[in-house]
């Protein structure tokens, strides 16, 4: 493969930290202040983007910032498995701002600076973990991530967003101290190396023991990944802004989260050597119980935004479930799943937070009828329904589809069941509320009739990323083409 | 610029007696000044020009080699074989420099901090300077000896006499203690004397191999002086009440400078003189260093009180140290020096923001505080980013000395990894949230239309530029340890090995002796 030097993916880390400087010096005039949010987002996407030729070429692009240590560098690197989720966390920052706009404007949100100057840097770190070429720079942008969302969760600084933030750092700081940052060190002591490559650093002639604790640390360590036991964070962190839990916990947090593990299955440890030590099916059916578990729980929550949650982690799961199965398809499902799992369930958070600032509601049992004063939110909340259930033609289907030919390829019919009731629990907990809100007479009273569709702001950002939801349904080759050069 | 103070033949020569000595005599100048400005002025252009002679130290300091540097040797009292000897290794090269930085950051500190008798603040803060140099540079123990005792009586009038409401006691608890150490090292250091055939020459005695027992006794005397200087666990109770009394130069010298000075001492001394002792008993003082760790940590996190909160952060991360020293490979003691190095930055700094926000509201309990983010927001930036320093964020100079100690502590016995991230993940905690709370932690803090005020009415303005700079200067060096930590470890390399090889060459004697 071929490796070209560009410093496209440090610009593209550094467009949106830059961005902070000036959000924060136009403090006062807020209509510039989210023009630079804007315009940072937008260069970021268009730095994305024009690496993409590169990588469909079968190219891989390097920079190396510098070296801290012999055999510890700052270095970017983009392929594919970086570039697809980079693709998605910029493209969705820039239909977040509008929202964002839209949210905060509407509600009147205090220390909107603050808030959006964290939004940016969180950007600058997702980049940066998915262009990452090393263990060392992921590990930095990780834990970079994890400190300036913290603001974010607890942007309220009410008990209930204290609470939610300590939480949120316990679990995230906590596990990346202990078991991700001794992972680093085992994986440095036994390979010699922290530098990702393509089929692993890890070989099957090394210690079974420590590899496979190495491989358990990794799993713990990356919280964010939201796996059972770990996942106690995210539904706590819901206490944050709409937007937050839309773009950080469908997307950018959570996604860095699974991104990381998948990461490491494929560029640390290897196909090859997973299957040697015989961890990959064991991780899909450890992440079925989540899948399952987490489904059941969101069944039992009426808040709209804690069953978003669960439905999450949930999901979460299924990424790493099909890049467990080790198989091209399986991969291939999993990879794919992180990017249309992000569209479908932005789409999803901020139809509750159009809600939420259409009639303050937050929860479900409060949404009948709702649908006829709220058609474009709910026909988009619709859409990004279907498509975690995984409805043919929305972005979901694809996905699962691939995953089901993953765990056939793996013969673990096992597997396949899960996925076939798990679609079932889905359409459980996501079909009454599109029920409820279509079919359901709305309660009389001044409040309900009163209710009128979101601003601009706040539906064009849901209608973009609901059409979004259904075209890569409908046309995944563009994603599939770059995926298809992981797997080879 | 180096060169140009190399060329000067007298510099060139005596250039460890000029740093040293050169805050002593700034000290006896300041005796005929009166006016308050004038004395920090003059105070400030000593110690910013002692940084500067400094400068050379480390950037012509020769890294092939471990022989001492810029040795300077005279004879001093025959009668007794007693020299005027002084010299720098890869080992304390570091210490001298970072002890010429923290002596001007402390005037500046002191500039407003300091409201009664200044000038003898200055002229103690310029004392303490020569002695603590001198510490780390002399190579004759007599000297070495009147160097450590001369900093103690500096030590003990700034926190007896500028210190906070309980401060005598906090002053003769933190004299008694280190005194207590120092006289068992005094009859350590006779009993050398006699063992080698009548010489203080350290160099010297590093060459002689002693008897495992003689060692073993010797060993222990000079631990009590160094573990109660660390503090190791048990002996760390005397740190939070001195920091806490202290003002905040003298918090900022405990914390960068004297706490050093007993790792100092373990690898100028106990290492290399007593290395079959120093094996002998490595397990005993790991077990302290883990207690030190976690208990340290957990303290810290029981804090109301900011300054006790980094002072048992301190105990913690001096647990650290000691350990990634007493694991004997290359990775431990290099990572434990390049960390003796970064907590002086860190916690020095860390204690010059606390010193800053006291001078503002005359509190120390993070309760008072909470409204970090509303008034002080370029504070709160400098607060943060020697917060994720303690906590060993990665890209600054805590990770690459954590990461080091972690590589050390794997390389010689796996499981002391598992406290050491502990350790570590308790250090993100207690520090984030203490962040946390003087930060964002309170409701609104200043009353109605009183803009710019704390809740007990203290006028709260954010950092002016003489604060800034001092600040500055740590921050330089946060991130330079943290991106480039290549040429300071590149000062240590050949003294760590030729270290090293001393404790190696004598494992075999050692088991031997056991046995």
């Amino acid at each position: 493969m071929e490796t070209i030097e560009s410093i496209r993916p440090f610009l593209a880390v550094l467009v949106s930290a830059v961005a902070v400087g000036l959000i924060v010096a136009s403090r006062k005039k807020p209509n510039l202040r989210e023009g630079w949010s804007f315009v940072a987002a937008g260069i970021k996407f268009l730095l994305v983007i024009s690496m993409v030729p590169a990588i469909l070429s079968g190219q891989i692009i390097e920079y190396t910032v510098f070296t801290v240590l012999p055999g510890i560098e700052l270095k970017f690197r983009v392929d594919p498995l970086g570039l697809l989720f980079a693709i998605t966390a910029s493209f969705l920052w820039i239909i977040t701002t509008v929202y964002n706009i839209g949210y905060m404007r509407s509600l009147n949100e205090h220390a909107q600076t603050r808030y959006f100057s964290c939004f940016a840097i969180a950007l600058s770190a997702a980049i940066g973990v998915a262009f990452s070429a090393n263990l060392f720079t992921l590990y930095l942008f990780y834990e970079v991530l994890s400190i300036f969302t913290y603001p974010l969760v607890a942007h309220h600084e009410d008990d209930e967003a204290w609470e939610g933030g300590k939480k949120y750092l316990v679990y995230l700081m906590g596990f990346s101290k202990t078991c991700l940052l001794g992972a680093v060190v085992l994986t440095y002591m036994i390979t010699g190396t922290l530098d990702f490559q393509e089929g692993g650093i890890f070989t099957a002639d090394m210690p079974a023991m420590l590899v496979t604790l190495t491989y358990i640390l990794f799993i713990a360590g990356f919280a964010k990944a939201a796996i059972m036991p770990f996942h106690n964070w995210l539904p706590s962190a819901m206490v944050a802004p709409t937007p937050v839990s839309g773009l950080l916990h469908a997307v950018a947090v959570v996604k860095v989260g699974v991104f990381s593990v998948v990461r490491i299955m494929l560029s640390v440890f290897g196909v090859d050597t997973l299957d040697a030590f015989n961890l990959g099916i064991p991780t899909a059916f450890f992440v079925s119980f989540t899948i399952i578990m987490a489904s059941i729980i969101a069944l039992t929550k009426d808040d709209l935004k804690a069953r978003l949650a669960y439905s999450t982690v949930s999901q979460l799961s299924y990424v790493i479930l099909g890049v467990a199965l080790l198989t091209p398809s399986g991969i291939l499902g999993g990879v794919l799943h992180i990017t249309n799992h992000a569209f479908s369930k932005i789409t999803l958070f901020f139809c509750a937070g159009s809600i939420f600032i259409a009639s303050g509601f937050k929860k479900i049992s409060q949404l009948d009828g709702i649908g006829r004063k709220m058609p474009f939110t709910m026909a988009a909340f619709t859409i990004g329904a279907f498509s975690m259930i995984g409805v043919p033609a929305a972005a979901g289907f694809t996905s699962k589809w691939y995953m089901a030919l993953g765990s056939l390829e793996a013969n673990e019919s096992g597997i396949l069941f899960i996925l076939l009731l798990s679609t079932v629990l889905n359409a459980a907990y996501f079909l009454p509320i599109v029920f409820r809100a279509f079919f359901k007479e709305l309660p009389a009273g001044e409040h309900y009739q009163n209710i009128k569709e979101a601003p601009g702001f706040v539906i064009v950002p849901i209608m973009i990323a609901a059409i979004i939801s259904i075209i890569i349904g409908i046309y995944p080759d563009y994603f599939v083409s770059i995926i298809e050069r992981i797997t080879g | 610029m180096n060169e140009l103070l190399l060329s000067i033949p007298f510099l060139r020569d005596h250039i460890l007696t000029v740093v040293i000595f050169l805050p002593l005599l700034g000290a006896a100048l300041l005796f005929f000044f009166s006016d308050e400005v004038k004395i920090k002025w003059f105070a400030l252009a000593v110690t910013v020009v002692d940084f500067i002679l400094a400068t050379p130290l480390v950037c012509r300091f020769d890294t092939t080699t471990h022989a001492f540097q810029f040795v300077e040797r005279y004879v001093w009292i025959p009668s007794w074989n007693i020299h005027y000897y002084l010299g720098v290794d890869g080992i304390s090269v570091l210490f001298v420099y970072l002890t010429t930085l923290v002596g001007w950051v402390c005037v500046l500190a002191s500039w407003t901090a300091i409201e009664r008798k200044l000038k003898e603040f200055m002229i103690t803060l310029l004392v303490i300077q020569t002695a603590m140099i001198g510490v780390f540079c002399a190579l004759d123990f007599f000297l070495f000896y009147l160097f450590w005792e001369a900093m103690l009586i500096p030590m003990y009038l700034i926190i007896g006499v500028w210190g906070g409401a309980n401060r005598i006691y906090a002053a003769v608890k933190f004299f008694l203690y280190t005194l207590a150490g120092s006289i068992l090292m005094l009859v350590g250091i006779i009993a050398l004397y006699f063992a080698a055939g009548g010489t203080f020459d350290i160099p010297e005695l590093m060459e002689h191999r002693y008897s495992f027992t003689f060692q073993a006794w010797l060993f222990v005397a000079f631990f009590f002086a160094f573990a109660i200087k660390v503090p190791m666990f048990p002996f760390h109770t005397w740190l939070p009440d001195a920091h806490v009394e202290a003002p905040t130069a003298g918090s900022i010298i405990l914390a960068a400078i004297l706490l050093k000075m007993g790792t100092y001492g373990f690898l100028r001394f106990s290492l290399p003189m007593f290395p079959d002792a120093s094996i002998y008993f490595s397990p005993h003082i790991i077990v302290l260093s883990i207690i030190a760790i976690i208990y340290g940590a957990f303290l810290a996190l029981a804090q109301e009180d900011i300054k006790k909160l980094i002072a048992y952060s301190s105990v913690s991360h001096m647990g650290f140290i000691t350990l990634g020293l007493f694991i004997f490979n290359k990775n431990g003691v290099e990572g434990g020096i390049l960390q003796m190095f970064n907590h002086g930055i860190t916690t020095g700094a860390l204690f010059l923001c606390v010193g800053i926000i006291y001078e503002r509201t005359h509190s120390r309990l993070i309760k008072d505080y909470g409204w970090g983010a509303k008034l002080v927001p370029i504070y709160v930036l400098f607060l943060f980013i020697f917060s994720i320093a303690s906590l060993g964020f990665p890209g600054t100079n805590g990770f690459i000395g954590e990461l080091l100690i972690l590589f050390g502590a794997f390389e010689s016995f796996k499981p002391f990894v598992v406290f050491l991230l502990a350790g570590i993940a308790l250090g993100a905690f207690y520090m984030l949230w203490m962040f946390g709370r003087m930060t964002f932690g309170a409701e609104v803090a200043h009353g109605e239309g009183d803009e710019g005020h704390d809740d007990g009415g203290h006028k709260i303005w954010d950092i002016n530029l003489r604060e800034a700079i001092a600040l500055i200067a740590f921050v330089v060096f946060v991130f330079w340890v943290g991106f480039q930590p290549g040429p300071f470890l590149e000062i240590m390399h050949e003294s760590v090995d030729n270290l090293l090889t001393q404790v190696a060459g004598s494992t075999d004697v050692a088991i031997a002796s056991i046995k």
